[in-house]
């Protein structure tokens, strides 16, 4: 046993020794032969008991958001944002199909990438959360209350939504940036390689209701064809701002790996939101034919609505001077991360070997004396040395994002080298490295994106998972690390297997959620136009070759559960209704044959399923939730009879 | 009787006032499954839930057992208390105002009936819902009955019934005591 421990440590000596061979490192790797002991007492939730973090996780491919608890890493719930759902019926039931509506038509899934909590002066408020679609350009409200998705808006002009969903400090705005510059016509036929001239990028301003949550276009901003990579808002000082990396300013559209990989700086844009919304309101905006979806959930109907905008507001920094900047930054920057102050930009130059920080304000300096060494399209380009105040050394190889812990250290994730690197907001110097397993993306720190960070643990979001669990074949499903970063070195306190690929993630103090967290539905506030209130009002209609089931769920029965008189050709829609009034008292219905899914009901809510049987015969329907000691009572009949057939619609429950 | 006695009489009076809106009874129910509690307070206009819902509820899980469902507005007693209730406190203040002895001993005989009457209503009550069970019911457990305590606890399958007075009852005894300890001082007197 000793043996294999001391092998072990060697090689890990060895592998460290390689690393910082590699990155000329002078900071030494920390062992990563932790305290186990001490580290399952930090991360024990006792059965029973309930953790102090909700941790929401993006799904990545899977356009699901996950939530957690932290410390314990439990997972609590998959929330169906982007993708259709069979689980639940998401997507597959009538009333939640409008959500997933663009103007390209039913998207069944996409790519979700940065969930954003909601922010009441700076710090997370626990309202709602917000997560961009990569793929079709779109941003998901999900409400926490009942932690559902509540509302999608797409985002037009836009090719892949990457920089996006990052609220300001008091959530005035959610933001949308292209990763993809594209012409912005949708309908705009031209050669790809007329890429400079008919290419453009978009900042997309979304406007949040405080009282609802409802998003709104407000407004674009037309930019030269970059990659717009991330965003942040600023907080405190420079919470009127708005900042992006670019990457590709080359304007390449072809392997872009190299292509765009020549210049040794890209930019950091700087983008004065509040200012830019006063343009618009005097009216500099243009106002520009499009076409774009905008999907709400109606509570009271509980059902999706969708609504087709046709035109939107778009600013162009010629006609909106002092809005936005440039500031030269090395090189194709990913992350962009603003300190709690609100005063450090933080940049993670994915192919730079150090990580630069600009100062906010220096580069109000910068703009009041005009220290410009280039325009483009109307965007003045800051001197590198006016803005910038550090630039970290030895930070390893491929920096990407940054969050802080409020107590004057940022973390910042590094992808080649698999690794967190610990450094001081003051010095700029790294002061503590951990190994990240592996190759990292985001990483976390609950508050770490805030003005007020909680600076005690820390979430790594690796790509690959290779030995570090029981494989599961050529393809595994992406980790996750929990750090604790109460102490001045960073030490590992889990490592747990998580859904779809997390990009980045969100935390929030448990006791801001859980007090509001619904129980159920209300039955008396639920205004569905098909909903069944009462047992007493199951029935059957028949509408042409409609036919409507307002079936009611209450354990252990369906009411109707005998249904006669569908023909083959009839579309049928069972509107059901859970009639449970208790909390997590959730019914299902399943129908054989079905050609979309079963659908889940939680207490008070009205779905509805759509059915076309296509041959004749005797269809059993059931349960698909336990809901009770009767569940496997929980069922009925639906008999179909062949087209033209004259079996009149009869339906019943018990004979009594 | 004193100025000083009829006032504490009409305090008597109003101590019964309060009933109009807080509960004299609470049936509470603990299962495995009901980690929240659920259960209902009994007023003497009203049956409600400790939570907003927990009626429905009882009655869903009672379905099984063949008990019949709890409709507020078909239990009799819940009409008939509030007039009860305003006459005692109406011919407690009248009492108070004329200073009759032995009226106020008529009050308080009356009051000691109504009291037994409506412990042995009450039971009766719970009797009938937890013998009366529908023959169809699908849990159907031989010699199982399912009547509340009257006060106390009694586990009842799966779930743990406890019945206790709350503070409505609490006034009602109060009320009585009060009114009789100004009976007895005054027997005392003459
Ligand atoms: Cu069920």
């Amino acid at each position: 046993m000793k043996s294999i421990i001391s092998i072990k440590s060697a090689l890990i000596g060895i592998g460290l020794l390689t690393v910082s061979l590699l990155v000329l490192t002078g900071c030494p790797g920390q062992s990563n032969l932790m305290d186990t002991r001490d580290a399952a007492q930090k991360t024990y939730v006792a059965p029973g008991d309930y953790d102090e973090f909700y941790a929401f996780l993006s799904g990545g491919y899977s356009g699901q958001l996950s939530v957690w608890g932290l410390p314990s890493a439990r997972l609590f719930k998959v929330i169906p944002v982007f993708s259709q759902d069979p689980e639940s019926g998401y997507g597959y039931y009538e009333e939640s199909k409008s959500m997933l509506q663009t103007s390209y038509g039913f998207i069944p899934w996409d790519d979700s990438h940065h969930p954003h909590l909601s922010q009441t002066g700076g710090i997370a408020d626990g309202r709602w959360i917000f997560i961009n679609a990569n793929n079709t350009p779109r941003i998901a409200r999900i409400d926490l209350e009942t932690f559902e998705t509540v509302e999608i808006i797409e985002i037009p002009n836009t090719g892949g939504n990457h920089g996006s969903s990052f609220v300001t400090e008091n959530t005035e705005y959610v933001v949308g940036a292209t990763r993809f510059s594209i012409p912005f016509d949708p309908e705009l036929d031209v050669p790809i390689d007329s890429y400079k001239e008919n290419f453009r990028g978009a900042l997309s301003l979304i406007k949040v209701d405080q009282d609802t949550g409802q998003m709104e276009l407000d407004f674009q901003i037309v930019v030269p064809p970059y990659n717009y990579d991330l965003a942040r808002s600023g907080k405190g000082i420079s919470s009127d701002w708005y900042f992006f990396t670019t990457y590709n300013t080359e304007e390449a559209h072809t392997l872009l790996e190299i292509n765009a990989s020549r210049n040794d700086k890209d930019f950091v844009a700087a983008l004065n939101w509040r200012k830019a919304a006063e343009y618009v309101r005097e009216g500099r905006a243009e106002l520009m034919s499009t076409e774009y979806y905008h999907n709400y959930y109606d509570k009271s109907q509980s059902m999706a609505i969708s609504t087709v905008k046709d035109e939107v507001l778009v600013l162009d920094p010629k006609d909106a001077p002092g809005i936005l900047y440039y500031l030269p930054t090395p090189k194709s920057p990913h992350g962009v991360d603003i300190d709690p102050t609100g005063e450090y930009i933080v940049a993670g130059g994915k192919l730079a070997t150090v990580i630069p920080v600009h100062s906010f304000s220096r580069m109000l300096e910068a703009i009041e004396n005009e220290r410009f060494i280039d325009e483009i399209d109307g965007i003045p380009v800051i001197d590198y040395d006016a803005t910038i105040i550090g630039e970290v050394e030895n930070p390893g190889l491929g920096p990407l994002h940054t969050e802080f812990d409020g107590k004057g250290y940022a973390y910042t994730s590094v992808y080649i080298s698999s690794e967190i690197v610990k450094w001081s907001l003051e010095t700029f110097e790294v002061v503590d490295r951990i190994d990240a397993y592996y190759s990292i993306g985001h990483l976390m720190i609950p508050g770490g994106d805030t003005v007020d960070p909680y600076g005690k643990y820390m979430i790594g979001l690796t790509k690959t998972a290779k030995d570090r669990y029981l494989p599961v074949g050529p393809k595994q499903n992406h980790p996750a690390q929990l750090y604790d970063i109460s102490g001045d070195r960073m030490q590992l306190l889990l490592d747990f297997p998580t859904i779809g690929e997390p990009h980045y993630a969100q935390a929030i103090s448990a006791e801001k959620v859980k007090p509001n967290a619904a129980r159920i539905y209300q039955l008396e506030d639920n205004n569905h136009p098909h909903a069944t209130k009462s047992v007493s009002d199951a029935r059957v209609v028949r509408e042409g070759d409609v036919v409507r089931v307002y079936m009611t769920n209450i354990r252990s029965n369906f009411r109707p559960d005998n249904i006669e008189g569908i023909h083959v050709g009839d579309t049928v829609y069972f509107h059901l209704t859970n009639l449970e009034q208790e909390w997590d008292v959730v019914h299902g219905f399943a129908i054989k044959g079905a050609q979309n899914a079963e659908v889940l009901l939680a207490p008070g809510q009205t779905k509805t399923i759509k059915w076309e049987p296509n041959r004749p015969g005797i269809y059993p329907f059931y349960c698909t939730a336990f809901c009770s000691a009767l569940h496997q009572e929980m069922q009925g009949y639906v008999r179909v009879s062949p087209a033209g057939a004259n079996t009149p619609i009869t339906y019943r429950t018990g004979t009594r | 009787m004193n100025i000083r006695q009829k006032l504490l009489l009409v305090v008597a009076a109003l101590m019964l006032l309060p009933l109009y809106y807080i509960p004299f009874w609470s049936i509470s129910m603990t299962a495995p499954q009901y980690p929240e509690g659920i259960g209902m307070y009994i007023h003497i206009n009203d049956v409600r839930g400790h939570n907003q819902h927990d009626i429905q509820s009882i009655n869903t899980l009672n379905h099984y057992i063949g008990m019949k469902e709890i409709h507020v507005d078909e239990i009799p007693e819940l009409k008939i208390m509030p007039y009860i209730f305003a006459f005692m406190i109406g011919s407690l203040i009248l009492i108070a105002l004329i200073g009759n002895q032995k009226l106020l001993l008529g009050w308080l005989i009356l009051f000691v009936i109504l009291s037994i009457a409506g412990i042995v209503d009450y039971y009766l009550w719970g009797y009938d819902y937890g013998h009366n069970l529908d023959p169809d019911a699908p849990i159907k457990v031989p010699g199982m009955s399912y009547q509340p305590p009257l006060i106390g606890t009694k586990q009842l399958l799966n779930i743990r019934a406890s019945s206790y007075p709350t503070w409505g009852s609490a006034l009602m005894v109060g009320s009585f005591m009060l009114s009789a300890l100004i009976y007895y001082n005054n027997k005392k007197k003459s």
